[in-house]
């Protein structure tokens, strides 16, 4: 509605009205109030170093792959698709095979969300549909205040308190009640593959529930009042009114989670035992490919060591941007629409 | 069962058959309130235990000695971590001089040139370039920065710091400039000012403190950070004050005291890691009051 009054040439609204490009020709030919013609140069200069701003974080996934891929190539020659099917890790007869640490990645971050997974929604359902509208603002606040905690001081922590507390008491409870199923035996070390599910999943807490709560939020308020009107309890109008729709958004929080306990170096790190064996038992140590990572990169001496090592960190990366870019599509597909506020 | 129930209801509301609250809906009702209560209860368990520890540990090891010396070696006791705290601050100022310009610049392209299909490709890399976990951003660095100097530098930390910066404080930039209406713009617009100048002055000073605290999100993030300090800052046991040598930094030198089996140390990384979250937790604050109070107060 406002276009016909602006004066600037060229001018291209960024908003809803942007496209009508008859109007902006015709426009063109309007005087200009102030400036005139002075303020094309510069105009032109900002905007192209904006744009130049935002090519600049397409360059940067461009070389970070490029870093990686020709980092790796060495290793890639070398071992082909058998360095992702081999559990040989022997620097001394530069052997490399990425199995365990990929084994130990994976059901660490697993653990994680089958630990992560519950809290967080009900922490997410607690805050959006239950809890006081006062009490709101602090829990969520708090809640995020620990996606705020360094990695490191997580695994400071770990150290000191959760292992000799999985060790006193968590280990030898599982053991004697799920001793059977052979994911519990073993002697109880506490450091473990247990230590890092569970630190991991104090860590990816706050993640997945803040997403889910943005989802939960975005669902239609008569959705609700619907649910309630055909009688319905609270628990109810949530699970069927709230949990329902929100499935999608839901699923992709969870896996932006995933995203981030595969990724997590530190505090895992220091609780998994660092030990490139593929065991039964979740009392046993393990390793990631992002622990591998931080132990050994600075020590790698031979090229074939540090380029078996890149490419551990280019299937890393591989697989969080599959993932991540998954969870992205599944949390927009539910809060679309809605306008795109802080989903990051 | 009351999906089949939702269609016809409206139809046919005086006759309609409401299932009576039963004892056991009731119940289980209540129970799954409980349920999350709980959950609320069990997630906020380990936030407070790892304050309080922190704190209970940490304080008792702070003292003069411990922020104005160096490392001791092994065996001996006393030293400090004066070295990396001044190292961390060191590679923090690198990476916010690389990362917020170009952060904030992306995300204005984002919200004021970006409302298109460039736009998408850009806001889409950089949610995805969010998920790259940091020790991969530390191997690029490693490649980009490390090999070419043949050094392990402060630089090279900064400059792996920023890689991590940017897409958040993109991101967050551009939310806050969509936030600004776009009548404001207009009215610049239509007394003449140039775009470049209302896009400064007019947009981006709007929303100076949103966007403040955008980048303050993205600073405390990578404070804390040690994995991509691992192999391109790499720490140091004494005072360096070139940003091409080895660098220390207090959350490096945090996992290496941990990691170690001496007492002393354990009692240093306790210290050290309290020093890092209070200073994270000054920096911010310090912001934030400056944009409030200070010269940098938004119109």
């Amino acid at each position: 509605m406002s276009n016909q009054a602006l004066p600037r040439p060229r001018f291209n609204a960024p908003g809803p009205e942007r496209g009508s490009k008859a109007d902006l020709k015709i426009e063109a030919r309007a005087t200009p109030l102030l400036q005139g013609k002075v303020s094309e140069i510069p105009d032109a200069f900002f905007g192209w170093a904006m744009r130049l701003c935002g090519l600049a974080v397409v360059a940067l996934l461009g070389l970070i792959v490029y870093q990686l891929v020709v980092g790796s190539e060495l290793s890639w020659h070398a071992f082909g698709w058998k360095f992702f099917g081999q559990s040989d890790w022997n620097p001394v007869s530069d052997q490399y095979g990425a199995l365990p640490f990929m084994y130990g990645t994976i059901v660490s971050s697993l653990l994680s969300l089958v630990i992560a997974v519950p809290l967080s929604i009900g922490v997410a359902v607690f805050i959006t549909e239950m809890c006081p509208t006062g009490l709101r603002g602090t829990l969520s606040f708090t809640t995020e205040l620990l996606a705020a905690i360094p990695s490191v001081v997580y695994g400071l922590w770990a150290i000191f308190v959760l292992v000799p507390i999985l060790r006193a008491y968590v280990q030898p409870f599982l053991a004697r009640t799920l001793g059977w199923t052979g994911l519990f035996s073993g002697p109880p070390y506490g450091i473990g593959m247990l230590a890092a599910g569970v630190i991991l999943a104090i860590m990816i807490i706050p993640i997945i529930s803040s997403i889910t709560r943005e989802v939960l939020t975005v669902i239609p308020q008569h959705q609700r009042e619907a649910v309630l009107a055909l009688g319905a309890t609270r628990w109810e109008m949530i699970r069927m009114g709230v949990l329902r729709n929100a499935r999608a958004g839901i699923v992709g929080a969870v896996i932006l989670g995933l995203g981030r306990a595969l990724g997590e170096t530190m505090a895992v790190t220091m609780v998994i035992g660092n030990r490139p064996e593929i065991a039964k038992s979740l009392f046993a140590p393990g390793y990631t490919m992002a622990s591998v990572l931080a132990n050994e990169f600075t020590e790698a001496t031979g090229n074939l060591y540090l380029s078996a090592l890149i490419e551990i960190g280019l299937a890393l990366f591989f697989v969080t941007i599959v993932v991540n870019a998954l969870a992205r599509l599944m949390v927009w597909s539910v809060t679309r629409g809605q306008p795109a506020r802080s989903i990051a | 069962m009351s999906d089949t129930n939702s269609s016809t209801a409206a139809v046919l509301i005086p006759h309609i058959n409401i299932p009576p609250i039963t004892l056991r809906r009731r119940v289980v009702d209540r129970a799954m309130t409980g349920v999350a209560a709980l959950t609320v209860v069990v997630v906020l368990v380990p936030l407070f235990a790892i304050f309080a520890y922190l704190v209970y540990k940490g304080i008792g090891s702070i003292n003069v000695a411990f922020l104005t010396q160096t490392p001791k070696p092994v065996g001996e006791a006393g030293g400090g971590m004066a070295n990396a705290i001044v190292g961390s601050m060191v590679i923090l100022a690198i990476a916010s001089l690389l990362g917020v310009p170009l952060g904030i610049g992306a995300g204005i392209f984002l919200s004021e040139y970006g409302r298109n299909r460039y736009g998408d490709i850009v806001r889409f890399v950089s949610d995805v370039l969010n998920g790259v976990p940091s020790i991969v951003i530390g191997i690029v660095a490693y490649g980009l920065v490390v090999l070419p100097q043949k050094h392990f530098s402060a630089l090279a930390g900064g400059v792996a710091l920023a890689i991590m910066m940017i897409p958040t404080i993109a991101r967050t930039t551009e939310q806050m400039l969509l936030l600004v209406p776009q009548a404001i713009r207009e009215a610049a617009y239509g007394l003449g000012v140039a775009r470049w100048r209302t896009t400064l002055s007019i947009t981006l000073r709007t929303a100076t403190s949103g966007v403040i605290t955008g980048v303050m999100l993205a600073f405390a993030r990578v404070a804390g950070e040690t994995a991509p300090l691992l192999f391109t800052a790499f720490g140091n046991q004494y005072w360096n004050w070139k940003t091409d040598q080895p660098t220390a930094a207090l959350s490096l030198q945090i996992f290496t005291y941990a990691i170690s089996p001496f007492d002393e140390w354990h009692r240093q990384a306790w210290a050290g890691a309290l020093v890092l979250i209070v200073l994270i937790v000054a920096a911010v604050a310090a912001v934030r009051i400056a944009v409030k109070h200070g010269t940098l107060a938004g119109a």
